[in-house]
Parts: structure tokens; sequence; C-alpha cells
């Protein structure tokens, strides 16, 4: 019973977060809402057996993104935006579609049928240590994906600087 | 124990809310927060199917995924940056030279 209960604290709460991230007129409101958000995220790894996940969702997210965000809110002269208009004019197309997609999505969900199971059960990883464990899949299994999403950090670094640099 | 598709049903739904906030809004900055939301609504159905099918690939991909939405936050503000400087606009509706 306790799960359930602690489940449906996280959902209710994580839903309403999302909806004022979504609504609220200053940027940096929904950056803050978000920043809260991310950290209920990162409890509900840990209630998932996923430690590691959960130090670099609030590392990565919550101190690097969420940061970014708010730097280049402070750069902006937002004054004239909060004022302006929230939504488009055709925004109950918007909310239809979203809500025929959830629909749709919760169907798919009621015909899941699980696949077979892996060979990390808890214990294993438990025994082997989480972050032992993931390193281990990462280095050997994926080593050629980890090398790519290294290029593409690089593509990342060297676009945002030749965008963001002044012409001469 | 919690079913798998609660977690799978709380995914959908803050997806769905991600997804209707990046077609419904105007703000520019707002709609790359919505992308940021959708990302992590992916990874809590990801890491919930790697504890429940014990496999760690899932945690993997998260990886990946957390990688890809750095870069992508750094690339798409950067744009955001330049579009200022040019347009002092971060209005998606104003932005129309495209149009023809």
């Amino acid at each position: 019973m306790l799960p359930q209960i602690i489940f449906g604290y996280f959902a209710i709460v994580m839903v309403v977060l999302s909806v004022l991230i979504v609504t609220r007129k200053n940027p940096v409101h929904s950056v803050l809402w978000m920043l809260v958000l991310f950290f209920h995220i990162a409890a509900i790894y840990l209630f998932l057996n996923a430690e590691f996940i959960a130090a670099v969702q609030i590392i990565l997210y919550a101190g690097a993104i969420l940061v970014l965000f708010l730097f280049v809110i402070m750069m902006l002269n937002l004054k004239h935006e909060v004022t302006s208009d929230r939504y488009i004019g055709e925004w109950p197309i918007g909310v239809a579609l979203g809500l025929s997609i959830m629909l749709f999505v919760i169907f798919a969900i009621t015909k899941l049928v699980p696949g077979p199971l892996g060979i990390y059960t808890i214990e294993l990883v438990q025994e082997e240590t989480h972050t032992k464990a993931i390193g281990k899949v990462l280095y050997i299994e994926y080593l050629l994906p980890f090398i790519i999403a290294s290029l593409i950090l690089l593509i990342a670094i060297v676009g945002a600087i030749v965008l963001a640099k002044k012409r001469t | 124990m919690v079913p798998l598709e609660w977690y799978i049903i709380l995914s959908a739904v803050i997806f769905v809310i991600g997804l209707t906030g990046f077609i419904v809004r105007r703000n520019i900055i707002i709609m790359l927060i919505c992308i940021e939301l959708m990302l992590n609504a992916v990874n809590l159905s990801l890491i919930a199917f790697s504890h429940y099918l014990q496999d760690l690939k899932g945690q993997i991909l998260v990886f990946f995924t957390i990688t890809v939405a750095a870069a992508e936050a750094a690339i798409g503000l950067a744009i955001l940056v330049a579009l200022y400087r040019n347009k002092a606009v971060v209005d998606a509706d104003k932005i129309s030279e495209m149009k023809g």
C-alpha cells in the first residue's frame, strides 16, 4: 500500500507542476517550477533503483541546462513578452490534438505485453553496485554510441559559438 | 509493488502536456522548455521499463537522451540569442520571413 501512496503523491505533484510550467506567463517562473519537477523526477528514479541516473538528472538538468536557460532569459529583455498574449489564437485545436494523442497512448498501453526479462536482477545490481554495472554495459557493449555522443556534444559546442558570436 | 502501466501512463500524461504546451505557446523560450519536458517524460518511461524488465540498456539510452537534450538546449538557445539580436522578438508568430 505504501508504494502506491508514494507513487500517487509523485504523480499528482508532477502533473500539476507540468501544467504550471506550460501555463506561466513569465519564463523565469516556468524554469523555477521545472527545477522542482526535476527533483521530483530524480526522486522517482531512486524509487526505480536507478541511483546513478538520479544523480546525473540533478547535476546535468538542474545544474547545467536550467542555468543555461536562466542565463539566456537574463540576457534578453522580456518586458514586452510578459504583457503580450500567452497562447496562439488556435489554442483549442492544440489542446484537442494533445487530448486525442493521450487517449491513443492510453489505449495502446492497455494492450501492452512486456518482453522477456533481462539478466540484471536487483540482487545482481546491488551486489555489483549500480554505477559499476552501468559502466560495464556502457563502456563494453555501447562504446561506439558513446563516442558518437561525444561528437554530438562537440558539434553543439561549435554550433553554439558560431551562432551566438557577433558578425564582424 | 506499483504496476508498470502506472509509470507509462504518468510518462504519457507529462509528454502530452509538454506537446500541447509546445503547440499552443507563443514564447520560444517556453517552447524549448516544453521540449525538455517531453524528453524527461520519455526518460521516465525508459527507466521504468529498465527496472521492470531487469535490463540496464534502458538506463544507457537515458544517458544518450540527456546528452542530446543538453546539445539541443545549447543550440536552441544560441539560435534564440541570434534571432533576438536580429529582430528583438521571442514570439514565434512574429517570425514569418519564410512565409513568402
